[in-house]
C-alpha cells in the first residue's frame, strides 16, 4: 500500500477520533449544566469559567480512584466489557464523514475514516456489538440487579434495533445507497421553494416518519432516557455497571456519550444532510476566491456538520431532564406494538410513492 | 341483576400512546424553565441567604465600654437544657461579680436560646452566624464569645 494513505488515514484517524473524545467532556459539562438550569439550578459553575474546567477534575479523580474489583466477578469478562462497550461505541463513527471529499495534488481526500461501501449496514451491526459489553458486564458481576440491567438492555436493543433498522430502510431506498458519503450527496439540492424560503432535499423531508421513529429508536439504542431501564437507577440501582468503579466505569460513562455523538452523527447523516451547507451558506463561498473558496467551503461543511451534530446532542440531554423513564411494558409495546408498525407502513408508503415517481 | 365491570385506569388511545404530543409539551416546559424561570441556587460563601433577625445561631456576649455585661448569676447555665454553658466567677476590684471563665461546649448546645431569655442583664445573646463547623471539638471560650459579635 502506498505510504502517503496510510499517513493519512492515520492522521484522519488521529483527529476525528480526537475530536470525538474532546467532546466527551464537553458534553458532560452540557448535560450537567443544561441539567442544572431547568430545575433552577446553576450546576457545576466554579472551576474556570463557566465551570468549564469540571470535567478535567472529574477525569482527575476517575484516573486516581482505587481499581477496585469484587471477589465475585468473572475476571476477564469483567475486564473487557467495558472495553467493548467503548470500542463499539466509537467505531459508528468511522464510517461517518464530515465534509465532502476534495483534491489535493491529484489525490480525492474524503473527510471520514473509511469509505465503506456498506456504510449503513455497518453501523446497525457495530451499534449493536455494544449490547455484548453491556450483556457480559451483567453476567460476569455476578450480581442480581446487574443481571437484570443487561438482560433489559438485550431485550430492549433487539426489540428497537428493528425500528431503527426499517426506519433507516425508507432513507436507503429513498436515496437507494447504503454508502453514507453518496446518501449525504444524494441530499444536495433544494427540494421545493416556499417564497423566500428554500427547503433542502434532506431526509427529514422525505422521511418524516422515519425521522420519527429513528429517533425513538436511536433514544433506545443509547440506553439514555426515557429509555435507560438497564440502569434504572430508583429500581435496580444502577443496573449493568453496579460493580464497577473508577476508570472502569467511566469507560462506560464515557462509551454512553461517545455513542451519543455516533447516533447524533448517524442521525444528520441520514436525515440531516451530513456536511450539505446551510440554506445560504452557498452564498459565503462564491465571495472568497479561488484556493480560499474551497478552503472555505470546507471549514463551512465541517461547521455544518458540527451544528448539526451538537443539536442532536442537545436534544439528547433536553428530552433526558424532561422526560421521567418509561415502564419496561410501556417500552415493549412502543417498540412492538407501535413503532414497528409505523416503520413497515412508512416503508410501504415509501415504496407507492417511489414507484408512482413522486420521490 | 349482571354485574357489569369497568375498567379503571388511563384513557389509552393510539394517540395518547404514542405520547409525541405530550413530549413536546415536556420539552416545552423545560426549556421555559431554562431560558426565562429565574435560578434558586444561593452560591453559598459569597452569597447568603437572609435569615430573619430570631435565628438562633453562635453565641456571644455583649459588652458596655469594652466590660462584659454578665454578672455570672449562673441563671443560664441553671436553664440550659443541654448543660453546656460552665463559668467560674470571680471578684473584680470594684466588688463587681464577673465570669472569669465563661466556656460554652457548642457541640452539646442545641441552640434553643433559653440562656438568652433568661440572661437579666442582656449579656449572653444569640447570633445570625451559622456556619461553624470545626474539624475538633470545640468548646467556645470568654475572649472568643465577646469577640466574635456574629452579624449583628
Ligand atoms: S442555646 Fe440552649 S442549649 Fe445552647 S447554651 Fe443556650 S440554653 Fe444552652
Ligand atoms: S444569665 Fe446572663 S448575666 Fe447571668 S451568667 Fe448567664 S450570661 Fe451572665
Amino acid at each position: 500500500m502506498d505510504i502517503t494513505i496510510l499517513v493519512i488515514s492515520a492522521i484522519k484517524v488521529v483527529v476525528i477520533f480526537g475530536a470525538v473524545f474532546v467532546c466527551v467532556p464537553l458534553m458532560t459539562w452540557i448535560e450537567r449544566r443544561g441539567a442544572g438550569l431547568m430545575q433552577l439550578r446553576l450546576g457545576p459553575s466554579r472551576l474556570g469559567p463557566l465551570g468549564l474546567f469540571q470535567p478535567i477534575a472529574d477525569g482527575i479523580k476517575f484516573l486516581f480512584k482505587e481499581d477496585r474489583e469484587p471477589a465475585h466477578v468473572e475476571k476477564f469478562f469483567y475486564f473487557i466489557a467495558p472495553l467493548v462497550c467503548f470500542i463499539a461505541a466509537a467505531l459508528t463513527f468511522a464510517v461517518i464523514p464530515v465534509a465532502a471529499p476534495v483534491n489535493i495534488a491529484g489525490r480525492t481526500i474524503s473527510f471520514q475514516i473509511a469509505d465503506l461501501n456498506v456504510g449503513i449496514l455497518y453501523i446497525l451491526a457495530i451499534s449493536s456489538v455494544g449490547l455484548y459489553g453491556i450483556v457480559m458486564a451483567g453476567w460476569s458481576s455476578n450480581n442480581k440487579y446487574a443481571m437484570i440491567g443487561a438482560l433489559r438492555s438485550s431485550a430492549q436493543m433487539i426489540s428497537y434495533e428493528i425500528a431503527l433498522g426499517l426506519s433507516v430502510i425508507g432513507v436507503v431506498m429513498v436515496f437507494s445507497s447504503v454508502v453514507s458519503s453518496e446518501i449525504i450527496a444524494a441530499q444536495a439540492g433544494t427540494l421545493f421553494s416556499a417564497g423566500p424560503f428554500n427547503f433542502p432535499r434532506w431526509g427529514v423531508f422525505l422521511q418524516p416518519i422515519g425521522f420519527l421513529i429513528f429517533v425513538v429508536a436511536m433514544f433506545a439504542e443509547t440506553n439514555r432516557l426515557p429509555f435507560d431501564l438497564p440502569e434504572g437507577e430508583s429500581e435496580i440501582v444502577a443496573g449493568y455497571h453496579i460493580e464497577y468503579g473508577g476508570l472502569k466505569w467511566s469507560m462506560f460513562f464515557v462509551a454512553e456519550y461517545t455513542s451519543m455523538i455516533s447516533f447524533s452523527a448517524l442521525a444528520v447523516t441520514l436525515f440531516f444532510g451530513g456536511w450539505q451547507l446551510f440554506p445560504g451558506m452557498g452564498r459565503l463561498v462564491a465571495l472568497a476566491p479561488g484556493m480560499w473558496g474551497a478552503a472555505l467551503l470546507v471549514v463551512l461543511q465541517i461547521l455544518s456538520f458540527t451544528i448539526k451534530t451538537a443539536f442532536f446532542m442537545w436534544f439528547f440531554v433536553w428530552v433526558r431532564w424532561t422526560l421521567p423513564r418509561f415502564r419496561y411494558d410501556q417500552l415493549m409495546a412502543l417498540g412492538w406494538k407501535v413503532l414497528m408498525p409505523l416503520a413497515a407502513l412508512n416503508i410501504a408508503g415509501t415504496l407507492v410513492l417511489i414507484r408512482t415517481g413522486v420521490l | 341483576m349482571a354485574t357489569r365491570t369497568r375498567r379503571v385506569g388511563p384513557r389509552k388511545s393510539l394517540f395518547h400512546s404514542i405520547y409525541i404530543v405530550d413530549s413536546f409539551k415536556g420539552l416545552w416546559i423545560t426549556m421555559k424553565y431554562l431560558l426565562f424561570r429565574k435560578k434558586v441556587t444561593i452560591r453559598y460563601p459569597e452569597e447568603r441567604r437572609q435569615y430573619s433577625a430570631r435565628f438562633r445561631g453562635l453565641h456571644y456576649i455583649k459588652t458596655t465600654n469594652g466590660v462584659e455585661n454578665c454578672t455570672a448569676c449562673m441563671l443560664c447555665p441553671t436553664v440550659c437544657p443541654a448543660d453546656c454553658i460552665h463559668i467560674e466567677a470571680g471578684e473584680r476590684a470594684d466588688k463587681e461579680k464577673y465570669p472569669v471563665r465563661f466556656d460554652i461546649d457548642i457541640m452539646r448546645c442545641c441552640f434553643c436560646g433559653m440562656c438568652e431569655e433568661a440572661c437579666p442583664k442582656d449579656a449572653i445573646k444569640l447570633s445570625g452566624v451559622y456556619d461553624m463547623s470545626a474539624a475538633k471539638r470545640t468548646v467556645y471560650d470568654k475572649e472568643f464569645l465577646l469577640v466574635q459579635r456574629g452579624n449583628k
